[in-house]
């Protein structure tokens, strides 16, 4: 119980560093790598309430995701985007943020909905605020499609908690699927030449 | 043999193949039209779970099929329906034909029709947010035109719809709380609050319909119309299915001043903005968004009329979003743009193409003799009882697409006295867009030719129809 616990927060502790790296860093590889921490950690806190497999069935779903967005990208011109320190900081700042509210009203939602765990839904707000924070900040398609994805995880680490039918489980496997073969879809209908300059709403 | 095998997967494989195995536009526009006719008049036809007898051989539709636990399910009331929306479904593909996307419109759509209708269809009812979103994912590669780059609008409707997802299958979960608990006020007003955010989401509330004339300006008009037309229809459809199925949605004179304050706040709001448009494809989007208000009004009035009331909008709906998309993109094909700059005397060259938007245009603000009056009528009936306020505003909105009606008028017309007028659309253009015309006239003269559709679909909602 104890052990199961210390993984739990551990759990929680591999979410927030995928979100650290995907708000602090905008290059696509860091931004992918910090979604692959995020489904490892998510993959944990589900199985608190869903089997084993269905908690892997979305590990292995959110990993695909991952790989098809590399792959797209490896398909593109290859571009390394150096993310300017004052975003980076204040990037940083929101998700501090975000996580003193997540750890905030973790207890309070235990106390309403007792039984759900307070890592659960501590992960499942930190990923859901940082998902919020990263399309409200750019509008570039990678950063978008990672911001919804962690939205989605958000979601899904605290509807496990709720809603255990294997449809719902397979269903949102296919919508995570979805959202990353839609941002492939549009990255690679995007004119490479012409590609936006990245918003910054520091600029 | 069973409903959801014909209604779901049938039309989903019909997709799957027009994609595989058909290369010209105008075999996947004959072939994917002539399917939904079919599936249509089957709807129409054939009863779901009753059997039937012909000759010595004897056959029935079984209503359900089982997939991972979770059941589809079809009543005996939802023929109507379902010949309603393959009806429109077969109106949009053929409606293709002229513009040369067929292939992949009519593939895509099916595919997307396919799990709209699953959206009705699933048990526990819930899980339709789940089969929306899939299929909105798709209708994304819909409106994106192939070697462009996507724009804002269409990330901003990926987010809004992937946003609205989560909170109304939290609402769902904690409505269940609700009935258990009736008198706990908090978690009624929290789930009420979770729902009221998912269907603002989805059914682009103001201020969330930005994503709407931003795509118009981005996209090629007719899909977008198809996919405002789809995403509303079964948005709606959603709706009802929560209103009939929770008691205290229904009976709660806050809720029902809500969504009605809700609605007119979208109908004035985008008649004011349309007001001022000086781009077709964004006034288009502005008209369906105003539609969308008068939706949302009559969802808010419940009564027994309810569902009569709201596919009375529905059906027009889908005639005047399919021909102002249809004549708005074949003008798009001549013209430089769709700003006004660029249409200027247009209809001296396209007369029966500029008389379509017109048409649907004048229907959309509920014109007499179009198709939108009727539906409008009931609306304007109702509120009037209800609120004076509430409707004076909803007029002024009106009266805002009304003004951008004759704007666009005079804009076609506004051409030297010299020039001669000539009819440069080819017969399959003028056949389909006359065609267009002639429905909407025929169903606002005659509308009583919608009744044997829409008689049945009160029983669709057994709690809200009575």
């Amino acid at each position: 119980m104890i052990l199961e616990s210390i993984i739990s927060w551990i759990s929680v502790g591999v979410i927030l560093a995928g979100v650290m790296l995907i708000l602090a860093q905008h290059d696509w590889r860091f931004q992918l790598a910090g979604l692959a921490l995020q489904y490892l950690g998510a993959f944990w806190l589900i199985t608190r309430h869903l089997p084993y497999v269905i908690g892997s069935a979305k590990l292995v779903a959110g990993w695909m995701v991952v790989a098809t967005l590399g792959m797209t990208h490896l398909n593109l011109p290859a571009t390394l985007e150096k993310t300017p320190d004052q975003r980076r900081w204040f990037s940083l700042g929101l998700a501090g943020i975000a996580t003193a509210l997540a750890f905030g009203a973790a207890p309070q939602i235990e106390n309403a909905i007792p039984g759900l765990g307070i890592p659960v839904i501590a992960g499942s707000l930190i990923l859901f605020g940082a998902g919020l924070l990263q399309i409200g900040i750019t509008s570039d398609i990678t950063a978008v499609i990672v911001g919804l994805l962690g939205i989605l995880l958000g979601f899904e680490v605290l509807y496990s908690a709720v809603e255990n039918s294997v449809l719902v489980a397979g269903l949102l496997s296919v919508i995570n699927l979805g959202l990353g073969l839609t941002g492939s879809y549009l990255l690679s209908i995007q004119n490479p030449i012409d590609r936006p300059e990245e918003e910054n709403i520091l600029q | 043999m069973s409903a959801p095998l014909i209604w779901v997967i049938l039309p989903a494989v019909a997709g799957i193949f027009i994609f595989i195995f058909m290369r010209e536009d105008r075999t996947s526009a004959v072939f994917g039209g002539t399917v939904a006719t079919v599936l249509s008049l089957a709807a129409l036809t054939l009863p779901i779970d009753t059997a039937l007898l012909i000759g010595s051989f004897s056959f029935k539709i079984s209503a359900s099929i089982e997939i991972l636990g979770r059941s589809l399910v079809f009543s005996a009331a939802d023929g109507a329906m379902l010949a309603i929306i393959y009806a429109l479904a077969a109106i949009w593909f053929f409606g293709t034909e002229p513009l040369g996307i067929s292939r992949r419109f009519v593939s895509l759509g099916f595919v997307i029709i396919a799990l709209f209708i699953a959206s009705v269809a699933v048990e526990p009812f819930l899980f339709a947010a789940l089969f929306i979103q899939i299929a909105a994912l798709l209708t994304v590669s819909l409106p994106t035109p192939e070697q462009h780059k996507p724009g804002r609008g269409i990330l901003r409707f990926l987010i809004y719809q992937t946003l609205a997802m989560p909170f109304i299958l939290f609402a769902g979960w904690m409505l269940t709380g609700v009935e258990a608990s009736p008198g706990n006020l908090r978690l009624t007003l929290q789930a009420g609050v979770m729902l009221g955010l998912g269907f603002a989401f989805l059914l682009a509330v103001f201020p969330l319909y930005s994503w709407i004339p931003m795509l118009a300006e981005e996209t090629q008009p007719y899909a977008l119309a198809f996919l405002l037309w789809a995403l509303s229809t079964f948005t709606v459809i959603l709706a009802l299915g929560f209103l009939d199925r929770y008691i205290w949605l229904r009976t709660s004179p806050q809720i029902a001043y809500a969504i009605q304050a809700a609605g007119a706040m979208v109908v004035v709001t985008s008649g004011f903005f349309a007001m001022f448009q000086k781009h077709l494809g964004r006034l288009m989007a502005y008209a369906a968004v105003l539609e969308t208000g008068l939706l949302i009004l009559a969802l808010g009035m419940v009564s027994t009329d309810t569902v009569e009331t709201v596919f009375l909008l529905l059906i027009p709906r889908g005639l005047e979003l399919a021909l102002w998309g249809l004549a708005v993109s074949m003008l798009r094909q001549v013209s430089p743009s769709l700003r006004f700059t660029d249409l200027q005397g247009i209809a001296r060259d396209y007369p029966v193409a500029a008389s379509a938007v017109i048409v649907a245009h004048l229907s959309t603000v509920g014109f007499p003799l179009l198709a939108g009056f009727p539906g409008r009528s009931i609306i304007w009936q109702q509120l009037a009882g209800q609120s004076i306020v509430l409707s004076a505003w909803v007029f002024a909105g009106t009266f805002g697409l009304l003004v951008a009606a004759i704007r666009t008028l005079a804009v076609f017309v506004m051409a030297p006295e010299s020039k001669d007028w000539t009819l440069s659309e080819n017969w399959v253009q003028m056949i389909m867009l006359g065609l267009g015309i002639l429905a909407i006239f025929v169903i606002g003269v005659v509308p009583q030719v919608l009744q044997p559709l829409i008689a049945d679909l009160p029983a669709l909602f057994a709690h809200l129809g009575q």
